[in-house]
């Protein structure tokens, strides 16, 4: 079950195409990986899933519908470049931006006081925003998206300005939304995050999607088939089919070498041959990392 | 519609709380008051008689000078030599001559005077001297002084509107000052609360939470809810001033009415004063003058068009100028660069208030006319002929067009704030702007 769709998006700025025929699909109650380097159409694509804009052609649904402004509450953004008002005081201004997004008092005040509690704030109810640091304006803000409890949350980049401990706690609390059935669509260029948080991945790049799927069978489909072996012992020539790489020795002076085989060979029978000419330390597959995927990928495109 | 007042309440509350408001709205009515303090000062001190001497050698103009509430004459049988070193010690302020040949030369006549005499004196005397000969050359050419009163006639025009109810008295002076104070006040509210919804817009864009307000909201609506939360807040202030300003005035009025009935009873009672300074001054305190002017002119003028028009037009202008300032605010990411787009904006509204005078002059003309209609420049200048008089289908037209105006600058103010909350960097060149207006949604 997909939340939400888009279909065929295309849109067009005056010399500029910043989407060209995208279509995604995120899966319920997932966090979903949207990736992509800078300019290449992910604030384009959030804007329009944010009805902040729409698509010159395509379309986007919502649990199956088309997207309107009924869906506005059931949505929550976190923009990239964050902002409060600056005068107002947190609480009030909680409190506004919660009955935009269609609470009523009442509700929204319950709300926060959970919030509050939780994060252990409540001495910042009637502070100016202006005299909070940076930091605490991030919480205010999380606190500001997450309020009306969306069945839809998009991140934009939401680590940033975080110290550790902080980007933990946020960390924690999305991955708890995530457990109440929140789908999470998490847009970011820190690649450990994404190796750590997301389930679903896409990778648009220059207005198109390179890259749609879930995060194993992405690893899956980048993998080359190479495994790193550490050893002790004369190695001698390997078979033409298996190719050699990165040999060289360990921190600890172990030998060690990358060894490729072929996709359609056995990987037991590159143990059983390592078997016999050496002792082997350790032996196991690369898997690509997270960054390694993003770089093929885009480098690829730009070819 | 419940998600526009949430934005209206917001904009207007943290508005009406802020310092600089409390500050604006009890300062505004204390310098309007000091100025009325002012005026009622200078008007007092004016008072103050001049005593003039007269040297009379021709002997035709002794008693004749008719003394008036600016000066007092008397006549002087000393040699000119010895009066013109004497007569400031004497307690006079100026020191005229008339010589024996004065019918025949009449630019003998000569005004001495410690400073130099104002204006006002030397036209006074210059014109008691000349009336005297006139009458004197008249007598001798046979004309007796009782024809010569008879003859005067003394026409003081009253201007008259015409209207339904009748003929009615009007004061040309009390409707020009209601026009003009009208006019005044849409002029200061459409420059002040523009400009504050243009850094409302600002503010919201800089800080950049207008995009997560405009993933809850349309622009449109964060727009409108700006525009009417700030109109409310211009409202407000107004009604306070109003309030403000009549309870200061009264208190005012009362204080220094009662120093004028205090001046004139011992003014009565002393006997060093003369007669005429002690019946001028309480002449003054006694005089309905201006006050029973104003409020005879209020009653002949028709109060209930002046307001509703003054709302409408108020309402009016605001929202059509709001609206474009608004979409300034949002074309540009900070406030120096507002300029060059303020100026065009602006510039109609200064030029309302510069032709505003000649308006007053010539309430019907075409000048006054077409400015009346054109939604850019009606707000303003209506509003300076509405106490005049203007025609029912003309103020119904000009209405009409005021709100074509608007509901025209609101449509083409969200387009372009619509595409421009969202764009940072670069100033638009007006040709971008006009390319916003057509963007799709």
């Amino acid at each position: 079950m997909a939340i939400l769709e888009t279909r065929h998006i295309i849109k067009q700025y005056a010399q500029h195409r910043a989407l060209d025929d995208v279509s995604l699909s995120v899966p319920t109650g997932q966090i979903f990986g949207l990736l992509g380097p800078n300019g290449a159409g992910k604030t384009s694509l959030i804007r329009i899933i944010n009805q902040i804009t729409g698509p010159d052609s395509g379309e986007v649904l919502f649990d199956g519908k088309p997207l309107g402004p009924e869906h506005i509450r059931h949505i929550g953004y976190l923009p990239e470049e964050r902002g409060l008002y600056k005068k107002m005081k947190v609480g009030e201004q909680l409190l506004y931006l919660a009955q935009l997004k269609g609470l009523n008092e009442r509700q929204a005040m319950d709300k926060l006081k959970i919030w509050f509690e939780k994060f252990d704030i409540k001495t910042w109810w009637s502070k100016n925003v202006e005299d909070l640091s940076k930091g605490m304006q991030q919480k205010i803000q999380f606190v500001a998206t997450v309020l009306h409890q969306p069945a839809l949350l998009i991140l934009d980049e939401p680590f940033s300005g975080f110290d550790p401990i902080n980007a933990n706690l946020i960390r924690d609390e999305i991955l708890e939304l995530r457990q109440q059935g929140t789908t999470i669509i998490f847009s970011t260029h820190r690649m450990e995050t994404v190796e750590e948080l997301c389930d679903h991945i896409a990778l648009i790049h220059q207005s198109h999607k390179v890259l749609d799927g879930s995060k194993r069978a992405i690893k899956e489909q980048f993998k080359t088939h190479t495994y790193r072996v550490e050893y002790q012992g004369n190695m001698g020539e390997l078979p033409a089919a298996f190719a050699t790489t990165a040999v060289g020795v360990t921190d600890d002076g172990f030998d060690r070498m990358d060894i490729n085989i072929p996709p359609d060979a056995a990987v037991n029978d590159l143990i059983r041959l390592l078997l016999d000419r050496v002792s082997i330390r350790s032996f196991g597959e690369n898997i690509p990392s997270m960054n390694d995927i993003f770089i093929k990928a885009v480098g690829k495109a730009n070819d | 519609m419940s998600i526009i007042l949430t934005i209206i309440k917001r904009e207007y509350l943290v508005r009406v709380r802020k310092k600089s408001f409390v500050v604006m709205t009890l300062l505004g009515p204390l310098l309007m008051t000091a100025f009325y303090g002012l005026i009622g000062w200078a008007a007092i001190g004016s008072i103050s008689q001049k005593n003039v001497a007269v040297i009379d050698q021709n002997g035709q103009f002794t008693g004749k000078f008719k003394p008036d509430e600016e000066t007092k004459y008397t006549y002087l049988t000393t040699a000119p030599t010895q009066a013109k070193t004497h007569f400031v010690e004497d307690g006079y302020d100026a020191l005229v001559v008339i010589p024996k040949a004065v019918i025949e030369q009449p630019k003998t006549v000569q005004i001495y005077a410690e400073k130099s005499v104002g204006g006002s004196l030397k036209n006074n005397i210059e014109r008691a001297v000349s009336k005297q000969i006139e009458v004197i050359k008249l007598s001798r050419s046979g004309i007796t002084q009782q024809i010569i009163e008879d003859a005067k006639v003394n026409v003081d025009a009253e201007t008259i509107s015409l209207s339904d109810q009748g003929e009615k008295k009007t004061s040309t002076v009390m409707t020009s000052i209601i026009g003009g104070l009208c006019a005044f006040l849409i002029y200061i509210s459409v420059l002040l609360y523009g400009t504050q919804v243009m850094r409302g817009v600002l503010e919201e864009k800089t800080s950049r939470i207008i995009e997560v307000i405009i993933s809850s909201v349309k622009p449109f609506q964060l727009m409108m809810g700006k525009i009417v939360g700030v109109g409310l807040v211009g409202l407000t202030q107004f009604m306070l001033w109003i309030m403000l300003t009549t309870s200061l005035i009264w208190g005012g009025s009362a204080i220094f009415g009662a120093k004028m009935a205090r001046d004139a009873a011992t003014a009565r009672m002393s006997t060093t004063m003369s007669a005429e300074k002690a019946k001028a001054i309480a002449k003054a305190s006694e005089d309905p003058g201006m006050m029973t002017e104003f409020s005879a002119a209020l009653k002949t003028l028709n109060l209930t068009l002046i307001i509703t028009c003054f709302l409408f037009y108020f309402l009016g202008g605001y929202l059509l100028y709001s609206s474009l300032y608004g979409a300034i605010g949002a074309a540009v990411d900070s406030e120096t660069d507002t300029q060059q787009f303020m100026l065009p904006v602006t510039l109609p509204i200064i030029a309302c208030a510069t032709l505003a005078q000649f308006i007053i002059r010539d309430p019907d003309g075409p000048l006054a006319f077409w400015m009346s209609m054109i939604p850019f420049t009606s707000p303003i200048i209506m509003m300076v002929r509405i106490p005049f008089g203007v025609p029912a289908w003309e103020i119904a037209l000009s209405m009409a067009l005021l709100v074509l105006g608007f509901i025209g600058t609101t449509w083409l103010a969200a387009r372009i704030y619509r595409v421009g909350i969202l764009m940072y960097g670069k100033k638009p060149t007006y040709r971008e702007l006009s390319k916003w207006i057509f963007y799709k949604a």
